[in-house]
């Protein structure tokens, strides 16, 4: 059931529906308040903080973006009121998302990197290489992890992802070249101890 | 059109992840499809990557403790204890 739908029984005073979307979302919301927060326990209060001005129509939703976005643009403003970390600073110096070593000195690979065609397909839903994604993206430092999971888990935008974490856009960019080419990297390693 | 320089696969990997997302300056476009045109190793990990993205997008959400849900199904019920109080 689409979150609008959800949205709108649980208004209506649906427990279930709410219910749903906390498990749908409640892992990003407190990814970000993470993001902006220095303790699990703070994350969780304004987590519980977002979902509260939900229920009461503090916020509401007018359907300008996509209800995710909405409810993670809500999470955002509430953690960064009560941030307490010091400001991030990005590093965008280049880094080797691929293995220097898989290189020669002239740029060009010493063993090719073969296609992972046959992890998709029929295969999708394998439940191991599913499970290799996301044991990939949580082990991902933040705010790799909170990067990736927005932009390539949730799919909003780069632009609406700099916007929630307070990032620009070349900062989201890098931490998602590197956050990919991590979970890359750990499924190459998964499809080696297949074969 | 002036000569665009031509890169090794090492700088093209660097532009893989701005390329799928549709990010580069036109000049690294044209010089990361030319080099992706004469190289099977790279166009292999460009694929890598697109299947990558692709298994990212279904993952879903982490698994959330019965305990924290519990804890956010009780306010909605707090919620619903407080309108009520209101009505009367
Ligand atoms: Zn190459």
């Amino acid at each position: 059931m689409n979150d609008e739908v959800l949205l709108e029984q649980f208004l209506a005073g649906d427990r279930q529906a709410f219910c749903e979307l906390v498990v749908r979302y409640q892992p990003s919301i407190l990814g970000i308040a993470r993001h902006y927060v220095n303790s699990a326990s703070t994350a969780e209060d304004v987590a519980q903080d977002t979902w509260m001005a939900v229920l009461r129509g503090a916020e509401k939703f007018e359907g300008r973006s996509s209800f995710k976005t909405w409810l993670f643009q809500i999470a955002a403003n509430r953690a960064r009121r009560t941030g307490t970390r010091e400001h991030r600073v990005i590093s965008v110096d280049p880094v080797d998302t691929v293995a220097a070593t898989r290189f020669s000195s002239g740029g060009m690979w010493n063993e090719p990197p073969e296609p992972f065609t046959d992890l998709l397909g029929s295969q999708l839903d394998n439940v191991d290489v599913l499970r290799r994604v996301r044991d990939a993206i949580s082990a991902l430092p933040d705010p790799q992890k909170s990067v990736v999971t927005l932009r390539d888990v949730e799919g909003l935008t780069t632009s609406e992802v700099a916007n929630i974490l307070d990032l620009s856009e070349a900062n989201i960019r890098v931490l998602l070249h590197r956050a990919r080419a991590k979970i890359r990297t750990s499924l190459e390693d998964f499809k080696g101890t297949e074969q | 059109m002036a000569l665009i320089k031509s890169i090794n696969c090492r700088q093209a990997v660097a532009l893989i992840s701005d390329y799928l997302d549709g990010a580069l300056t036109t000049r690294n476009r044209l010089r990361l499809e030319r080099h992706l045109a004469a190289c099977d190793a790279c166009s292999a990990y460009l694929d890598q990557m697109r299947v990558t993205i692709t298994l990212t997008g279904t993952v879903g959400p982490e698994d959330l403790s019965p305990e924290a849900l519990e804890e956010l199904g009780n306010i909605f019920d707090l919620y619903q204890a407080e309108s009520k109080d209101d009505e009367q």
